[in-house]
């Protein structure tokens, strides 16, 4: 005689884990930083720059260019880039879902996540350049 | 003398207040139709007093819940003027001259008028487990209480002053778009018990919490927060509850269960 499997309503509930602990994490650090940080960035390269309030030269290619060529600057720019996009990315994520667009949630989180991976990746792959040349 | 303040007696009696009521009688009606009532307006009248002026006076058949009349009983959740409010807690003062719109509840399923379906509210309650699991179950009775600090019952009090009203499902946009989410005010009592010094049931409650149905799917809108009557906070809760999923996260890495 075959045992019947227990009813659904005796079952143990299964609890799925949801992988959002780390883009959630990502979120928060990106957007801590793009609160932190936009603010001043506009007011330099918006304001102070072009008031002449702080010499142009500053921000020049070549000084630019020595900054993301050391292993500190090349660390901060990674950063900065990186940290902000998975924000913007995840933020991007979740209101296609308020706006009720529930057509393939997967396919979303993958382009979404996966654009955020690629320039990630592609950043870090410049700036090592410019550091190993 | 007294005709001076007859006529100032008349004069309040006699302002009047529309009230436009979402009526639904699914024994009669195919859909919810508003209805127009017009009751003198008191400046001291709550809207739930409104609704049992219009029932004793000009329609018996409005149905509502009630019970307490003092934001106890969390019976009387209702929109007013589509936003999720206590009946009781809600007067007239602050609407008139204006009109008052009435509707049941957003986002449950009306059952008559103003009246909801709250089952799925209340399994996801019974879901998270809202009782003390203690570590040890047979302690004895002679061997006292679980005694318990100020400060310990600090971390918890504020998110147990929750009355089940159901105000913050209704605010709650994620909960409106997606009906599997667990909820504001279940999550809030979740982490009432978990943040509980005397219960030890925290990794059987984790995992509710880390689900995508979890604390996942709210976004910190913080809408419920806003409507809550008795300030439980149901959206720092959530995000107090989402940096523990997250440590936990992170141990389940090391330490697959």
């Amino acid at each position: 005689m075959n045992v019947q499997p227990t009813t659904n309503a005796l079952q143990e509930k299964k609890y799925i884990r949801s992988n959002e602990p780390v883009f959630w994490g990502l979120f928060g650090a990106g957007g801590m930083l793009t609160a932190f940080l936009t603010p001043v960035m506009v007011l330099v390269t918006g304001l102070l720059i072009p008031l002449g309030i702080i010499d142009a030269d500053h921000l020049s290619y070549d000084k630019l260019h020595g900054f993301a060529s050391s292993w500190y600057g090349a660390a901060i720019i990674l950063v900065l880039v990186a940290l902000p996009l998975w924000h913007t990315l995840h933020r991007i994520f979740h209101s296609l879902h308020d706006l009720g667009i529930k057509r393939g949630r997967d396919w979303q989180q993958v382009i979404c996540y996966g654009f955020a991976f690629a320039v990630s990746v592609f950043v870090f792959t410049l700036l090592l350049q410019m550091l190993t040349q | 003398m007294s005709t001076q303040a007859t006529h100032a007696q008349q004069a309040v009696v006699d302002k009047v207040i529309e009230i436009e009521i979402l009526r639904y009688r699914p024994e009669q009606d195919e859909k919810p139709f508003p209805q127009g009532f017009e009751i003198p307006y008191h400046p001291d009248m709550s809207i739930l007093e409104a609704l049992q002026y219009i029932k004793d006076h000009l329609d018996s058949s409005v149905s509502f819940r009630w019970s307490c009349r003092m934001a106890i009983c969390g019976s009387c959740g209702l929109m007013v003027n589509n936003i999720p409010k206590l009946g009781c807690k809600a007067f007239l003062r602050d609407y008139y001259p204006q009109k008052v719109t009435l509707e049941a509840l957003a986002n449950f399923p009306i059952e008559r008028d103003l009246v909801v379906v709250m089952d799925d509210f209340i399994k996801k309650l019974e879901e998270i487990k809202p009782y003390i699991i203690p570590e040890r179950d047979e302690k004895c009775l002679s061997e006292g209480t679980y005694q318990q600090t100020p400060e310990q019952m600090e971390k918890y009090a504020k998110f147990s002053m929750c009355i089940n009203c159901g105000l913050c499902y209704s605010a709650c946009p994620q909960y409106g778009l997606d009906k599997s989410f667990t909820g504001p005010a279940a999550l809030a009592l979740l982490a009432r018990y978990n943040r509980d010094s005397r219960d030890a049931g925290s990794a059987e409650r984790m995992k509710i919490v880390n689900q995508e149905q979890g604390v996942w799917s709210c976004t910190f809108v913080g809408y419920c927060s806003v409507v809550c009557p008795k300030g439980v906070d149901p959206a720092a809760a959530i995000q107090l509850l989402k940096v523990e999923s997250s440590k936990d996260y992170l141990i389940g890495m090391f330490k697959p269960d």
